[in-house]
């Protein structure tokens, strides 16, 4: 088990997401992908995990376009990588109303900001 | 009869307690400085004076609110009571469903003889933001979801992509609630809504304008359970629980396993197997509205349509007052008043049209009624069923 006195499973990621790698977690036991990375695996509690690197394609599971006043809309999606997990993202490069559900899309690491650490967030595929 | 799928409620006796009081608070927009314990607190009294108990009998409470993070604590010391047996479970909205199968428990094994469920909001006058701060979550909050809105959003997208479900359909379960609103004279919204009116109001998280959302206001609610013998002796008439269901799916709108389909599938199920019930039983439904898409999802899930034919369902006027289910008589939490977690008043008026006490919006002859409540983000389901004493 990942002792917790040295890293936690959130700055593995970040470790990873710092080489550019979007990084998610697998229980051996069953062989089921799981995301967000956590300590023991859902369902089963086993601590027989291992990291995996995402190969950082997938599908667009549904989406939204928030209007925040005074801004530009925003995207968010949800995703579905070609591993078998889920995630919250958003979708840039394009406009957000044109993120539609079943588009093809491609991580890339946002920096992040003083507030905020790096995070994942996608791109069409071929767009 | 189907086996109770929820072990942990193969103890609970249908219709072993009843709720004898109910009652609201001021609702709409309090007064400056009041506390969500003011609110909480009248709405107590009034429920008591409702069946003609007093403070002193109050021995089980279950309180559960945003702004009061240690309800029952909170709740005793500014009553001055000393109550025998506390809950304070909190899961968003349908809190105080669980409650309700709590206090049954609690009330079924003599572990309290008057429970008293209370909840009490501001959040129209401090704000949403301040009323429900919520937690940072690294895997959520970088892409500035606006929750809840957008966790409601994301599914009402993936239905329509799924089922063909539009955004008129959506439409549609506002403009009934507000159709049923105009009957409640204490329902916050009293000028008519069209289709249009929906379509055209300020987008908020796509395909939701606000008019899809559910109102921001403060106010609470109140309800008294005992034990059905004792029930017999009050004030008003019995309106007996005759079947629960509770189902956790997820916390986090990313974690939720199929966007189309709610645990309230499962709570349904659970509800009708106690009550002996089955949906066409129903003569009321009272459908956690926190957005137009979630009675749509319920009407599916609880078994009124079938899944994918909520948007054909609801724009046929089946639930708008004459159509052949009513559901959200009160006008809702998109009509008639949401302050923050909408439980208690979704099962108020089921009670109250079980009661017959609803005025011109009454349901004829109305003696079973569902309460459907929605907790997070589609995530903590819960589902009562309750009857008069016809159906015992």
């Amino acid at each position: 088990m990942l002792s917790l006195m040295e890293k936690s499973p959130m700055g593995v990621f970040l470790e990873h997401l710092a080489k550019g790698e979007l990084a998610y977690q697998i229980c051996l036991d069953d062989n089921k992908a799981f995301y967000y990375p956590r300590s023991v695996a859902p369902g089963s509690g086993s601590s027989n995990i291992e990291w995996r690197v995402s190969k950082g394609l997938g599908t667009v599971y549904t989406t939204t376009v928030v209007h925040y006043k005074g801004e530009p809309p925003l995207n968010v999606a949800m995703i579905d990588l070609d591993e078998s997990f889920r995630m919250m993202s958003r979708v840039e490069d394009i406009d957000p109303m044109q993120v539609k559900i079943g588009m093809r899309v491609k991580f890339r690491v946002h920096a992040g900001d003083a507030k905020m650490p790096p995070y994942p967030v996608f791109t069409p595929v071929g767009g | 009869m189907a086996a109770v799928t929820n072990l942990a409620l193969d103890g609970l006796k249908r219709g072993s307690v009843a709720v004898v009081g109910a009652a609201e608070s001021d609702l709409g927009q309090v007064a400056p400085n009041t506390h969500p314990m003011d609110i909480m607190a009248q709405a107590s009294m009034r429920a008591l004076d409702d069946c003609g108990l007093t403070l002193k009998d109050v021995d089980g409470l279950f309180i559960a609110a945003t702004q009061v993070r240690m309800g029952p604590m909170a709740f005793a010391e500014y009553m001055r009571i000393k109550p025998r047996y506390f809950d304070g479970t909190i899961i968003g909205g349908s809190s105080f469903m669980t409650h309700v199968t709590h206090a049954h428990a609690a009330l079924q094994l003599g572990l309290c003889d008057v429970a008293l469920i209370a909840y009490g909001s501001t959040q129209r006058s401090v704000s949403r933001a301040a009323a429900s701060p919520r937690e940072f979550n690294y895997w959520e909050s970088p892409y500035r979801p606006f929750l809840p809105s957008s966790a409601y959003a994301m599914a009402a997208a993936r239905h329509m992509h799924q089922y063909g479900t539009t955004r008129e359909q959506l439409a549609a379960v506002a403009v009934a609630a507000r159709k049923w609103a105009l009957m409640n004279p204490k329902a916050w919204e009293k000028e008519p809504l069209t289709i249009e009116q929906v379509l055209n109001a300020r987008m908020v998280s796509y395909p939701f304008t606000v008019r899809d959302c559910c109102l921001v206001l403060d106010g609470g609610g109140a309800i008294v359970m005992t034990r059905a013998d004792r029930a017999k002796a009050l004030k008003k008439k019995p309106v007996y629980v005759l079947g629960e269901g509770e189902s956790l799916s997820h916390a986090n709108i990313s974690s939720m396993p199929d966007f189309t389909v709610t645990a309230a599938a499962d709570s349904g199920k659970q509800a009708y197997a106690m009550a002996r019930m089955k949906p066409s039983d129903m003569q009321m439904l009272s459908l956690y509205d926190a957005f137009t898409i979630t009675p749509l999802l319920f009407l599916e899930d609880l078994g009124f349509c079938k899944k994918g034919e909520g948007g054909p369902f609801v724009a046929s006027g089946a639930i708008e007052p004459g159509g052949k289910l009513p559901v959200n008589t009160s006008g809702g939490g998109l009509s008639y008043c949401h302050p923050g977690m909408y439980g208690l008043l979704v099962m108020i008026e089921a009670i109250r049209q079980v009661r017959g006490e609803c005025g011109q919006r009454q349901v004829n002859g109305c003696n079973v009624a569902l309460a459907q409540g929605n907790g997070g983000v589609l995530s903590s389901e819960c589902t009562v069923i309750f009857g008069s004493d016809a159906t015992l």
